[in-house]
């Protein structure tokens, strides 16, 4: 027990004499939650369209306010000159341009008018394909009123559509508990790894190994102060998340915690592990940034994993994030019982003790 | 005739196809002070974390306090202390934390840590020291300070690996006494060095010339039988055609 | 006078001698790093791994909808309604559910929308296309926690249960540039610009402040080489590494990604190369503010990657930001970066078109690597 006990000693003491970590754990986390719900918007907003406007009909006047009174679209001046604005869509400063054809309002009253033509910079595929979808519903609203046989069903009167679990459509409180788990694999699942690896570079981990220290003893002294940090980043991003952008656990705290518990220990299981296979600095480095890539790019965050391939999906499936974001969305979100989420625990508590356990059996103290 | 602590037997060890340690056999006695002398990359470092458990060796066999270096390596550790050729205590910690953490390590209880504790500064003269971070003190310091560390728990056998590297003459002088002090108490010392002066000092010397024991006996003899005046000559000549080393 | 005669002769030896040093340093720097396997497959399998990802499995557009149903009455116009939405790429159809099953089903996250069709459904459409008033018969809940699929989930929903196709039949659109709507052009110039700062900021920063810490440093220093030929040497060897992941990256994205390239190549390997320059200085920035390795990795990680991921535009758009963060954009190198990639590479842009970009960071890069060599020479004293 001794032996242990002074290890962690030790570690703690580390900890808090280093110039650069104790900060980086207090900002870090702080930083991110206060700032990157902000940024961190897939939607599509402000759409900057231009109306080149060929009629000069009422019909056209009105499709014009429409579009301007719309909140997903940003009318950007209405030009005659579509050269002009074709320029504005390959700068980037349009996104949509609508061309109203000539004699539109009274084609319309006689017959199929000419096509409007809406061309839309589609280099970012989902602005193109959302904004445009955003100006045929504007621009047929603006139709509807207009009362005309041609356009579009009475029906859409009578649909009518319940939002639920986020009845605000509020994108931050969407995207708080993929950021929560991002800031997690980046304190408990990249700075683990460092310290043993520092260890290493410098030294001192000669003289363990040269005691009859336990490499478990040692394994966990290196785990524990990044357990303890874990929890407390939980704690810190939960409170931000709560005061600064109201967003309350919808289910119960006491299944985040468990499940951030569970998480904690898998991704730093993990870290100490490739620690193990890893001698240098650069080496840990690169081969962690590998593993955070892809945790956070496949662990639902700018996708949702239905939306992906089969085969994408079944490797997510590997990949211990994607449990934790179900987890933590659902209980946030949508106040999912533990009941319902008994396989994602199942999962992650297994992948915590296999990443722990491999942490421990693959450190070496004698080669 | 003395007891023999450590009994090496053919001890080889390979990294792919660079032999490092060649097929080595010697013994060390209880009590002496076993130098391994020579030049950078002959092999000495690589020997020694055979007899310490850090490595295993590629064939032969040898024991150290009794136990096999191939099997028992963590029981050879309770009985053996190590200074490691680069610094191996943490800069970050204070001198009282260091002596603290690796008592502990080796199972000392709290009492017993702090009376050692106490010794081990008043002898060293650091009590005044004893919340310094380390890394504020010069190197001389640091390598007295981690050689002391070494034998906190009284063990067996101290190995020392280069421990006297960078310092001036007077903190290598002081050091080598502290050597004296530990092997009269019955401590066996096993040092490496390439400096040939410091072979002078030791009961035994053997000298490793691309990794093989090229010469073994008492610097008296060795300088007898080579016709010598010093140990650098004697080296010198047995390392005329080393193929590593500078 | 002897010494004057002499004194050509001698620099013309010494600048030799310099020059086989600088190029014995270089040699040194590239076995080292070309020693470590490891990392040199991970320098590849980055980029390679992130196309493959952000090309076939990443889209931000939305797939697969797990959809149920409640109809109490199966007419044929419920399930004729239900058969389009069935038959529709965005939307699974998992069955059909009572009323008291919608709460769980939502809530477990087994299904994302429910479509609830009131009883009578077919007599009630009629009323309504007779122009009689009506309540609302097609209710649809829709979990709202995925804010994205929610709102293309219910536009599309609506389109097709309302079988509002005509409307389409109205408009003309064209997508410009990207008329596959493939997402993974977006994302492209990003992980160019990302790999680069891995590399030629962190990597390179790792590496010099490595010799400051072992201490070999003060020995290269101390040499009769100048200290900026010290720094050179640690930076060609990223450099040519930078150079061949951006030819690797431009060859998958051409012929695996099929992104089209269309301004020319040149364009984009002169802005490319532009960018790696000013990464290195960045690089080189952080090497000489900082002593531990693992500082730098944490300074150049934090400070150079975090804003990138997060201010570039390489994932999220400039547009959506805050006007705070849109100004703070600005100050992002990677911003420009990718920004003027994206032209060239998607929209097919001459290089011309980019000259904005190309001169903000040619500015930036200057103004690094002023700050290196003015920070380094106060640390010199």
């Amino acid at each position: 027990m001794r032996p242990f006990i002074v290890l962690l000693n030790k570690e703690f003491i580390k900890l808090r004499r280093d110039s650069f970590l104790p900060k980086l754990i207090v900002i870090l986390p702080i930083a991110l939650m206060l700032i990157a719900p902000l940024l961190v918007r897939m939607d599509v907003r402000n759409v900057n369209v231009t109306v080149v406007d060929l009629d000069h009909s009422t019909t056209s006047h009105r499709i014009v306010s429409h579009i301007k009174a719309s909140e997903y679209l940003s009318l950007v001046g209405s030009t005659a000159e579509f050269d002009l604005a074709m320029k504005g869509l390959e700068e980037g400063t349009i996104d949509i341009i609508v061309q109203i054809p000539d004699h539109f309002e009274r084609d319309m009253a006689v017959s199929t008018p000419e096509k409007i033509s809406i061309i839309a910079n589609a280099v970012n595929a989902v602005k193109g394909s959302m904004g445009t979808q955003y100006v045929v519903q504007t621009i047929a609203h603006a139709l509807v009123e207009f009362g005309n046989e041609k356009s579009p069903n009475q029906l859409s009167e009578v649909v009518t559509v319940q939002n639920r679990y986020n009845p605000t459509l509020n994108y931050p409180h969407y995207m708080i508990p993929a950021l929560m788990i991002i800031i997690f694999i980046l304190v408990c699942g990249f700075l683990p790894a460092l310290s043993i690896v520092e260890e290493k570079e410098v030294g001192t981990i000669e003289q363990i190994n040269v005691s009859p220290v336990n490499r478990f003893d040692f394994t966990l002294s290196k785990l524990i102060p990044y357990w303890v940090i874990g929890f407390f980043t939980l704690i810190v991003a939960m409170v931000i998340a709560h005061f600064v952008y109201g967003l309350i656990p919808a289910g119960s705290v006491w299944v985040i915690f468990l499940g951030t518990t569970l998480f904690i220990l898998t991704i730093s299981g993990f870290s100490l592990t490739m620690a193990n296979f890893s001698s240098t600095m650069q080496q840990i480095m690169f081969v962690m940034f590998f593993f955070i890539m892809i945790f956070i790019l496949m662990n639902g965050l700018l996708t949702p994993i239905d939306s992906m391939p089969d085969w994408a999906q079944t490797f997510t499936l590997l990949l211990p994030p994607r449990y934790f974001t179900d987890i933590l969305r659902s209980v946030y979100l949508r106040g999912t019982t533990i009941a319902e989420l008994w396989q994602e625990f199942v999962a992650l508590g297994s992948f915590a003790i296999i990443f722990n356990i491999l942490a421990a059996v693959t450190y070496k103290k004698q080669a | 005739m003395s007891e023999t602590v450590i009994s090496v037997r053919n001890l080889t060890k390979r990294f792919g196809d660079f032999t490092a340690v060649n097929n080595i056999s010697f013994d060390v006695y209880r009590g002496e002070i076993f130098g391994f002398l020579g030049a950078n990359g002959a092999g000495k470092t690589t020997a020694m974390r055979m007899l310490c458990g850090l490595s295993y060796p590629t064939s032969g066999s040898g024991t150290v306090a009794g136990f096999n270096v191939m099997r028992e390596g963590e029981m050879i550790k309770r009985h053996i202390g190590y200074m490691s050729q680069r610094f191996s205590l943490y800069n970050t910690l204070t001198v009282g934390e260091n002596i603290k953490l690796f008592a502990g390590i080796y199972g000392l209880s709290k009492q017993v840590t702090a009376k050692r504790s106490e010794e081990l500064l008043a002898r060293l003269k650091f009590s005044s020291e004893r919340d310094t971070l380390v890394k504020a003190l010069p190197l001389g310091w640091k390598q007295k300070l981690a050689f002391a560390i070494a034998g906190i728990h009284r063990p067996e056998i101290i190995f020392l690996d280069e421990p006297t590297g960078g310092v001036d003459p007077v903190t290598r002088r002081q050091f080598w006494e502290m050597i004296y002090e530990a092997a009269e108490g019955g401590t066996t010392i096993f040092v490496t060095t390439h400096y040939m002066d410091e072979a002078e000092y030791c009961s035994r010397v053997s000298i490793i010339v691309d990794g093989e024991v090229r010469a073994l006996d008492t610097p008296t003899r060795l300088k007898q039988q080579f016709n010598a005046v010093s140990m650098d000559e004697v080296f010198r000549m047995l390392a005329r055609d080393a193929q590593r080393g500078e | 006078m002897k010494f004057f005669v002499c004194w050509p002769a001698m620099r013309k030896e010494e600048n030799k001698v310099m020059r086989n040093n600088l190029f014995a340093l270089v040699k040194k720097e590239s076995l080292h790093i070309l020693r470590d396997k490891r990392t040199m497959l991970i320098v590849i399998l980055i980029p390679v791994v992130l196309i493959v990802l952000f090309g076939f499995a990443i889209s931000t557009e939305v797939n697969n909808v797990n959809v149920a149903v409640v109809a109490p009455d199966r007419t044929n116009g419920v399930n004729d309604a239900v058969n389009r939405i069935a038959h529709n790429d965005y939307f699974t159809f998992c069955g059909y559910i009572n009323q008291d099953e919608i709460d769980q089903q939502l809530r477990s996250g087994k299904v994302s929308a429910v479509i609830v069709f009131a009883p009578d459904f077919d007599r009630r459409m009629e009323q309504i296309n007779a122009g009689l008033p009506s309540t609302p018969i097609i209710q649809l809940i829709v979990d709202a926690s995925n804010v994205n699929s929610a709102g293309a989930a219910t536009a599309y929903m609506q389109e097709i249960l309302l079988g509002t196709e005509s409307q389409q039949a109205m408009f003309e659109t064209r997508m410009l540039f990207n008329p596959q709507m493939k997402s993974a052009y977006n994302f492209v110039p990003g992980i160019m610009g990302l790999i680069f700062i891995l590399v030629c900021a962190m990597m390179t920063s790792v590496s010099i402040v490595r010799e400051k810490e072992v201490g070999t440093m003060e020995v290269l220093l101390v040499s009769p080489m100048r200290p900026t030929k010290v720094f050179f040497a640690k930076m060609i060897p990223y450099f040519v590494i930078s150079c061949v992941v951006l030819i690797i990256i431009l060859l998958l994205s051409y012929y695996l990604l099929h992104v089209p390239m269309s301004g020319g190549v040149w364009g984009i390997f002169s802005m490319s190369l532009l960018y790696v320059l000013l990464s290195l200085s960045l690089g080189l920035l952080v090497s000489i503010v900082v002593k531990t390795q693992v500082a730098a990795l944490l300074l150049s990680g934090m400070v150079m990657m975090l804003p990138m991921l997060l201010l570039s535009g390489m994932l999220f758009p400039i547009e959506n930001f805050p006007k705070f963060f849109e100004v703070l954009s600005n100050v992002v190198p990677a911003r420009w970066y990718i920004e003027g990639i994206r032209k060239m590479m998607i929209q097919g842009s001459p290089f011309v078109a980019v000259w904005k970009e190309f001169t903000i960071l040619l500015g930036m890069t200057v103004l690094f690597f002023g700050m290196s060599l003015l920070k380094f020479n106060d640390k010199l004293e």
